[in-house]
Order: structure tokens, then C-alpha cells, then sequence
């Protein structure tokens, strides 16, 4: 009597085989994947005090005596996000344009889908590496890469914003005999102008963060200051960039959130 | 100006690169299992710390609006708002070079990412079912495991295959400063000018990217 009286919560995975086969797979993995790590434990423990230290340089960061090389990375900065966001997105345009199934024709379609393919594939890291060697050290082969990855994720989303349409209205305006340009201003741009307003505040965002990290490979910005004060144990200067870079990666999520909001 | 060359330097730069050194591929299987392992068990670690934290996020289920929301909300968007390669640097500088720095880089960046998406879906909960549940007299721990993790369960596996996808992408980089995997091999064979191996490592950057955005996918379908 007891027992049929008994509830077990039913499992997330149904099939027996699976869920056991899932649980004994992760734990071969995990085995392996740590069996395989080689931890230098001793330098880790060594991480504690150097951590202690990093800690403490953010009471107070130091912004002063490196003030000319942080100022002058985090204008880099900021001039890269800006126009590789403004060059990106009206580049992506065309291209998205061209890569929604039902605006454009088959050939321009596979075309622009793989623009979009190539050009999200690679990080801005390894894209800003490739921009350093054709055009030289600074902000430009920055700006470059970054303008790349800004097509490769607004095209996308863009042309599948446009996919995803209300194709009701698009068929009225063409009752009218609109022109092409015409449809498309009047049926399509409204339909997905609220979101793209959206995602291109959010592009600015992430082009702000990928902004701080080209550096590293020589792309210019604020990430090759942050770079050489690491390398240098100046973890007071580093603290008064990382602080930097939170401050206005804040400052741009709450503005693009009160701009969503303003236009939806 | 670079800029008036750069044409002729793409034209070099395409004729050293091709062909790709297939023979190279033998040194680049330890550093794919490497990238795979930072991306895995970075996120692993990662849904482990996200997991309070979107519950202390989440209006509905915070302890305190006034105190542990906030710094719950600040941990999410100082993680999000650090690159996973700053946080590399960081790390590299703090425990040394190696996979461990890159593990944990992976995991820092992903918490903000995970616990802010997992937050929104306990928000959005239908609240009958946990009412049903403290109907019967149940505590408060058995609220939630009764009442809201099943809500939420589909929406967090959905989370945790996505984040990986993306981590998979941003592995393949951390080792430009030290923090293991094939972007070691990448920075060396750069460093070298030996750019055989750099279009060769780029192929299977290339081919891990696209064969963990399909895995995502079907999974992903699979859940939803």
C-alpha cells in the first residue's frame, strides 16, 4: 500500500538509456579532461599573494601616472567602436538585405549568405591579427576588424529579422504599385527598424569590449596599454583601466537599454 | 602609408599561406583537446556560480530587493562587461600560464552571460504552480526544487549548450596570451612567420567552430 502511494519526480530525460549513457559519458570525460590538465599547483599557490596585491591596487587605482598612454588608448578606443559600428552596420545593410530568402533572388542569397558566414566565423582577435599584417600597427587595422564583425552579426540578424516579417503588410503595399525602393521603405524598414535600433546599440556595446582586446594582437586601443601594465606588475594602472572600461561598458548598457525602451 | 601597399602585402600573405602544412595537424590534436576542455569545463563552471546568482537576480525569488539584488546585478554586468582575453591576462599574470587560467577566464566572462539569462526565465515563471506547491506546506528550498527549477530546467539547458557554442569560439583565442589551447600554436607559428601552420590552424579553428555550432543547434532543438 505504502509503496504505490509513493510520488518520484519524473527525470528531465525520459529515456533510461540516454540519461545514464549522458551521466557515465560526462564522467568519462571530466576523468579524462582533468587527468589530462597539467596544473603547475606551486604557481597557482603563488597566484594567492599576487592576487592579495592585485586586490589591493584597486584601493585606490593609480590613474595618474600613466595618465597620457590611458587616455590616449581609451580615445583610440572609442573612435574605433564608433565609426566600425556606423561603417559596419551600413555595409550590413546591403548584405542583409540581400541575404533574406524572401527579398532576394537564389544566386545573390547564397552570395550574401556566405559573406555573412565568412565574416562571423573567426573572432575580431584572430580577423584584427590578419588586418595588423595588410595595413600596419594601430587603430585602423582595429577599426577594420571590428567593422568585420559588425557586418557578420548585424547582416545576419537583420536578414533574419527580415525572413521573420509580417508579409501581409508587404503584399499591401505592393497593391498600391509601389517601386521596389519604395516597398521597401514603406513596408519592410518600419517592420524591423524597432529591433535594429536595439541590436545596434547593442553592437556598440560589444564593439566597445572588442575594442579593449585588439590591442593585444597590435590593433591599437586601450587593450596594448592594459597589456604592458599587466606585463610590467603595474597592477595599480591596470585596476584604473579595468575600472575604465566598467564604467563605460555600464554607461553604454544603461543608455542603449533607456534608448530600447524610448523607441519600443 | 601602410595603407598603400596593403593589396601587394595580401597578395604575399596569400601566396605564403597556401598550401596549408597538413602534416602540422598531428602536433595540433593535444591543443584542440585542450581548447575543448576550457570551453567545457569553463562553462561548467561558469552555470555552477551562475546558478545562485540568477536566483538571488531574480525579483521573484531574491532574498533581499535591497541588498542582494543590486550586488547580484553588479557581479552579472562587471562579468559581462570584462573580454574573456582580459580576464586571461589577469589570470595569466595572477596563476601563470596554462590551461587552468584559461578554464577559469572562460568561466568569469560566462557567468554574467548565464545567470542574466537564467534570471530573466525565473522571472518569467508562471506563479501558480509554486503557489500549488506551498499549498502542500512545503519549505522554502522545497519550493524551489519542486516548484521552479522544473519551470526553468528546459530554458537552462538551452542556456548552457548556447554559452558553450560561444566559448568554443572565444577558446580558440585565450592562448594569444598564454592561457592554453591553440591559440598557443597559433601566437608561436605568428610569431614564427611560419604561415602554413597559421592557415593550417585556421582550417581547423574553422572546422571545431562550425562542427560545435551544429552539435548547439541539434541540441538545442532537441530541448525546445
Amino acid at each position: 500500500m505504502s509503496t504505490s502511494r509513493n510520488w518520484k519526480r519524473p527525470p528531465f530525460i525520459k529515456n533510461p538509456t540516454l540519461r545514464w549513457g549522458l551521466v557515465l559519458g560526462a564522467a568519462i570525460y571530466l576523468a579524462l579532461a582533468f587527468g589530462t590538465m597539467e596544473v603547475n599547483w606551486s604557481r597557482v599557490a603563488e597566484g594567492a599573494t599576487r592576487g592579495k596585491r592585485f586586490i589591493a591596487a584597486f584601493f585606490p587605482p593609480d590613474f595618474s601616472s600613466r595618465l597620457d598612454s590611458i587616455s590616449d588608448g581609451i580615445y583610440e578606443s572609442l573612435w574605433m567602436t564608433v565609426t566600425s559600428t556606423v561603417i559596419g552596420i551600413a555595409l550590413s545593410i546591403p548584405v542583409g538585405l540581400g541575404a533574406a530568402r524572401n527579398l532576394a533572388y537564389k544566386p545573390v542569397y547564397y552570395f550574401c549568405r556566405g559573406i555573412l558566414a565568412v565574416s562571423r566565423t573567426f573572432p575580431e582577435v584572430i580577423l584584427a591579427i590578419f588586418f595588423v599584417k595588410l595595413f600596419g600597427f594601430g587603430p585602423f587595422a582595429g577599426f577594420l576588424a571590428l567593422s568585420v564583425g559588425t557586418i557578420g552579426f548585424y547582416g545576419k540578424l537583420l536578414a533574419e529579422d527580415i525572413e521573420d516579417m509580417d508579409p501581409v503588410q508587404a503584399e499591401a503595399i505592393k497593391a498600391t504599385g509601389a517601386r521596389w525602393l519604395q516597398w521597401l521603405n514603406y513596408a519592410v524598414q518600419p517592420q524591423v527598424m524597432p529591433r535594429m535600433i536595439g541590436l545596434g546599440m547593442y553592437r556598440l556595446d560589444i564593439n566597445f569590449r572588442e575594442s579593449a582586446v585588439v590591442g593585444i594582437v597590435g590593433g591599437g586601443g586601450i587593450g596594448a596599454t592594459l597589456l604592458t601594465s599587466f606585463d610590467r606588475y603595474e597592477f595599480d594602472s591596470a585596476a584604473a583601466i579595468l575600472m575604465i572600461i566598467i564604467g563605460i561598458v555600464m554607461m553604454v548598457e544603461y543608455s542603449s537599454g533607456y534608448i530600447r525602451r524610448w523607441v519600443q | 602609408m601602410f595603407v598603400d601597399d596593403a593589396h601587394r602585402q595580401a597578395a604575399d600573405l596569400a601566396e605564403r599561406m597556401v598550401p596549408p602544412k597538413w602534416s602540422y595537424m598531428e602536433k595540433l590534436w593535444m591543443p584542440i583537446w585542450d581548447t575543448l576542455n576550457i570551453a567545457t569545463l569553463g562553462t561548467a563552471l561558469a552555470i555552477i556560480m551562475a546558478f545562485p546568482i540568477a536566483f538571488c537576480a531574480a525579483r521573484n525569488t531574491t532574498p533581499s530587493k535591497i541588498f542582494v539584488r543590486p550586488i547580484a546585478l553588479f557581479i552579472i554586468v562587471s562579468s559581462r562587461s570584462i573580454n574573456s582575453l582580459i580576464w586571461a591576462l589577469m589570470l595569466v599574470t595572477l596563476i601563470g600560464p596554462g590551461v587552468m587560467a584559461g578554464v577559469i577566464a572562460i568561466g568569469l566572462r560566462s557567468i554574467g552571460f548565464c545567470a542574466k539569462l537564467l534570471y530573466e526565465a525565473i522571472e518569467e515563471i508562471d506563479p501558480s504552480q509554486v503557489e500549488a506547491i506551498t499549498a502542500t506546506g512545503a519549505s522554502g528550498a522545497q519550493k524551489l526544487s519542486y516548484g521552479i527549477v522544473p519551470q526553468i530546467l528546459p530554458a537552462f539547458a538551452g542556456i548552457s549548450v548556447f554559452r558553450w557554442d560561444i566559448n568554443i569560439r572565444e577558446s580558440t583565442v585565450l592562448g594569444l596570451v598564454g592561457a592554453g589551447g591553440i591559440g598557443l600554436q597559433l601566437d608561436a607559428s605568428i610569431s614564427t612567420l611560419a604561415w602554413t601552420q597559421v592557415s593550417m590552424i585556421l582550417l581547423v579553428i574553422l572546422g571545431t567552430v562550425i562542427v560545435s555550432e551544429w552539435i548547439s543547434a541539434k541540441i538545442r532543438h532537441a530541448i525546445i
